[in-house]
């Protein structure tokens, strides 16, 4: 990970994150009928140096440390905090990306923004410098975390099993022209690489390809199984059915070239993109049919 | 684009029986052609679409699809709502025609799946 990646992701971050998800939400408020000697226990015992001032769930106004510091300065008798508050009040709102509440902190000199609610204009919450740079790291934390859980995970699975060579098996039968069903075997299939561990976009490849082939042998014939085997270089999925086999492959490898059937397509298949969509998800294909005694088809997708 | 946000912009309807309303989806893609969905849509976008069977929502899972509108004020059967809770899909519904609906986000600034880099 070098400096320039990081300063990417946080560059994107403080676009993509909003306020509301770094603010500190359980916010303390003084009611704008408090007083000011309730005001000084409050910032002594919660050592906060700012206050906002809510009627109801309604912002009316701050009440910071130097105002409380003049107020003693200026020895006046106890009065309502609503007295001494400062009445313009720069705020943010919840759904302001981050790039918005650093510009504001640029642009005045506070140390915080109380946050409100687009929709309704009530305080939820209250947002520090401190805030944003918390919000921030906590998310490339994560972002962190997913990475090498995933990376770890994967590499695991193959290093616990001593052996030269480790391939996993995955078998499943897929019921033919059963419509309601179809997909179910790439759903358990997927299901059972994000167990392995394989990341996310080489799994969404395979199963974007599984779908569509099972989705053939739905269509196409009375059903057929699906064998995956798996090791740490690459995942291979192949579908074996005794239908009617494919005439001319090469004709239906083009694409838009279909011989489904009308309610086939009305339910949104059948457009003659599936091989296609195998191909182009693959990083190898292979194709064989042979009239009336059936289809093999095979694909790879590399983990390295 | 937050689910809640989209919802108000179409003046549709949350169908899910989980709380979507914060999910944030960056792409938006309009199309009954599934294959053509499995092709195109990018992941963690929102499909906007007519069809309201099963494979719907299959193909929103495969292609890691964040959340499904279904225009026309179609809406799916209980086994198909239930099927897209099963797989944290969030579904919305809206009385807006495809091309309508899709240009009312288009126009609020939600991106289509050939432009976003991501």
């Amino acid at each position: 990970m070098t400096d320039t990646k990081e300063v990417t992701r946080v560059q994107e971050l403080i676009y993509e994150m909003k306020v509301g998800q770094v603010m500190a939400k359980d916010v303390i408020a003084v009611s704008v009928d408090s007083r000011m000697s309730d005001l000084r226990n409050l910032l002594r015992d919660e050592r906060i140096s700012g206050v906002p001032v809510v009627d109801g769930n309604q912002l009316v106004g701050l009440i910071s440390i130097e105002d409380f510091i003049k107020y003693l300065a200026d020895v006046n008798p106890d009065c309502p905090v609503a007295e001494r508050m400062s009445r313009d009040v720069k705020t943010l709102y919840d759904t302001d990306p981050l790039i918005h509440a650093v510009e504001e902190f640029e642009r005045y000199d506070y140390g915080r923004f109380p946050v409100l609610d687009r929709q309704t204009g009530e305080l939820v919450g209250i947002i520090t410098k401190g805030d944003i740079v918390r919000g921030l790291l906590n998310k490339m934390e994560i972002d962190y975390h997913e990475r090498e859980t995933h990376r770890r995970h994967t590499n695991h699975t193959f290093e616990e099993i001593i052996a030269d060579k480790a391939i996993f098996i995955f078998q499943y039968d897929i019921i033919g022209s059963d419509f309601d069903r179809a997909g179910e075997t790439s759903s358990k299939l997927k299901r059972a690489l994000g167990r392995l561990g394989i990341p996310p976009d080489i799994l969404r490849r395979v199963a974007i390809a599984a779908y569509e082939a099972e989705m053939n042998v739905v269509i196409f014939t009375d059903g057929g199984k699906l064998t995956t085997h798996v090791t740490s270089k690459e995942i291979t999925v192949e579908l074996r059915d005794s239908g009617p086999g494919i005439e001319d492959i090469e004709k239906a490898m083009q694409p838009g070239f279909s011989t489904a059937p009308d309610w086939v397509r009305e339910l949104g298949f059948g457009a003659g993109m599936g091989l296609c969509n195998i191909k182009r998800c693959a990083d190898n294909m292979y194709l064989e049919s042979t009239l009336s005694v059936g289809t093999n088809l095979k694909f790879t997708v590399n983990l390295q | 684009m937050t689910l809640a946000q989209i919802v108000k912009i179409l003046d549709g309807d949350f169908l899910s029986s989980r709380d979507h309303r914060q999910k944030q989806v960056h792409t938006g893609c309009g199309c009954d052609l599934m294959s053509d969905v499995l092709a195109f849509i990018k992941p963690n976008a929102l499909l906007l679409t007519g069809l309201t069977n099963a494979q719907v929502i299959r193909t929103a899972e495969m292609a890691d699809v964040k959340a499904i509108c279904f225009v026309r004020g179609k809406k799916p059967g209980g086994e198909v709502i239930a099927l897209a809770d099963e797989k944290d899909i969030a579904l919305l519904a809206t009385s807006l025609p495809l091309f309508e609906a899709c240009g009312r986000l288009y126009r609020e600034g939600l991106a289509g799946c050939s432009e976003y880099e991501g």
